[in-house]
């Protein structure tokens, strides 16, 4: 095996230690603190759904991707491109379903934090300006989630060519990138809101609008 | 040309295979159940076919109880996976292909492109589900054990190394979908054994017979294994019906009414 042999050259050995020195400074990804108890954002969404969801989902694509990024280091220490390019899905994969589940416990809040209050200022003002009012925003954004044909997120973006806030729909665990820029996303994955809402997925997307953080999502469209 | 050839030879390939059921016949595992191919049937009969008969697919009855897979799979689970999202794709299917008999009608072809995402889907989620089924059987039951396969254990084991072999190759690939999906084990045309998956509802359509399929969608099992999917594997070969399997695996199975 290249890689192997590559390793116990001379040569490459001084490659490989500097490769575990860095490693050793590279910082691990770990799971982000959530503001609120699990409980707190029921009854729109349950304390059992939230707990599993953070320290279970959210953690497995947190180790996961530690993993891969782990491999991936040494496929670029050892030159193996081959290895690298076949590392990605799961660099995609886990990474995603990390950036993506940090976005979300940010934008969720329980109700006596100010959860499902509308949002204010410019972010209030672009989504009157392509959606009429906030209501039928929500019903188009709903329309989304219900398209979506297996696992997937919505998501409030900004597109940075054209200015624009616009909604749409990405498979598995997909991140919001290149011209777009994450403004508040909705995870219409089963694990999200099976254990209480069943297949009734339709309930539970008209239920987490109570539980929106719109402060977060202002804040981000004021970066954006 | 007649309207009802021009129907038939533009639906979607693999839905212009399935046959329905004149009747509500349930699925028995290799009971050659009678099927009547609605494309025949119709282009015989009445040009003015444009709308009304195009015959419904049905969800096909279980051929066992809701509660009779545990504890490998919850009763609740069972009900909700056959009764609601089972029914759910045959629904919008059937929509669906109403919709296209309708465009087809008026030669809207902007409207049949429109429309083939839905029927990929929600027709994927019919044959998946409808083979899924009957290649599940009530643990204890002499079916449900890999002797009533023999031709095909001896297969998987010469191909796989040994049946164990085969089981650990199929649960890496499974656990390894990213998003909803489906793994399967199917039978190329030059009899090898094949392990695959397909996303979402995607169902296997090139020429292979289907073997075995596994919903690794989270409403099949989240209710009771939550994020252990792996226990929901292991734990799904203690309810494989094996005689299907092997019928399926020498081609004498009944085709799957859909
Ligand atoms: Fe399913």
């Amino acid at each position: 095996m290249p890689f192997i042999t590559r390793v116990v050259r001379p040569t490459a050995r001084v490659v490989s230690v500097r490769g575990l020195a860095n490693s050793a400074v590279r910082q691990k990804h770990t799971l982000p603190e959530l503001k609120y108890g699990y409980a707190e954002l029921e009854p729109f969404i349950s304390g059992r759904i939230m707990e599993l969801h953070y320290t279970k989902h959210h953690q497995t694509y947190v180790n996961s991707l530690n993993e891969a990024e782990e491999k991936y280091a040494a496929a670029v220490h050892a030159n193996d491109v081959q290895a690298q390019i076949n590392l990605q899905p799961l660099l995609k994969f886990h990474g995603g379903g990390h950036i993506n589940h940090t976005l979300f416990w940010e934008n969720l809040a329980p109700k006596s934090a100010g959860g499902g209050e509308p949002p204010s200022g410019e972010l209030s003002k672009a989504i009157e300006k392509n959606w009429g009012d906030l209501a039928n925003f929500k019903k188009t954004f709903n329309g989304y989630l219900a398209g979506i044909q297996g696992s997937g997120w919505s998501w409030l973006v900004k597109n940075k060519e054209l200015g624009e806030l616009e909604i749409i729909s990405l498979p598995n665990q997909d991140p919001v990138v290149g011209k777009y820029v994450p403004i508040m996303g909705i995870d219409a994955w089963e694990h999200a809101y099976y254990l209480q809402y069943e297949n009734r997925k339709a309930e539970y997307f008209g239920a987490v609008w109570d539980v929106i953080n719109w402060k977060t999502a202002v804040e981000r469209y004021s970066k954006a | 040309m007649q309207f009802s050839s021009l129907l038939f030879v533009q639906l979607p390939a693999f839905l212009s295979n399935l046959t329905n059921p004149s009747g509500p016949t349930p699925i028995v595992a290799s009971s050659p159940s009678i099927v009547t191919s609605s494309a025949s049937t119709m282009a015989a009969e009445a040009p003015k076919v444009a709308v009304a008969p195009l015959e419904k697919y049905m969800l096909p009855p279980l051929p066992y109880k809701y509660h009779e897979l545990e504890p490998y799979i919850s009763e609740q689970i069972m009900k909700l996976h056959h009764d609601k999202h089972h029914r759910a794709y045959v629904d919008k299917l059937n929509a669906a292909m109403e919709a296209h008999v309708k465009a087809l009608a008026v030669s809207d072809v902007k409207a049949q492109i429109e429309l083939q995402q839905a029927i990929k889907f929600n027709g994927g989620g019919h044959i998946n589900h409808a083979l899924f089924w009957p290649s599940l059987c009530p643990p204890g039951l002499l079916a449900s054990e890999p002797n009533s396969a023999p031709l095909l254990i001896e297969a998987l084991t010469a191909q796989f190394g040994s049946f164990d072999a085969f089981k650990e190759r199929f649960k890496v690939l499974l656990l390894a979908l990213q998003g909803s999906g489906w793994g399967w084990l199917v039978k190329t045309q030059r009899n090898v054994l094949e392990l695959r998956t397909t996303k979402d509802q995607d169902p296997v359509t090139d020429d292979v017979s289907v073997i075995l399929g596994i919903d690794m969608w989270e409403h099949a099992y989240y209710l009771q294994y939550w994020n252990d999917k792996a226990s929901y594997v292991d734990g799904i070969w203690n309810i494989i019906n094996w005689e299907l399997l092997e019928a399926r695996y020498d081609g004498t199975a009944a085709p799957t009414a859909l």
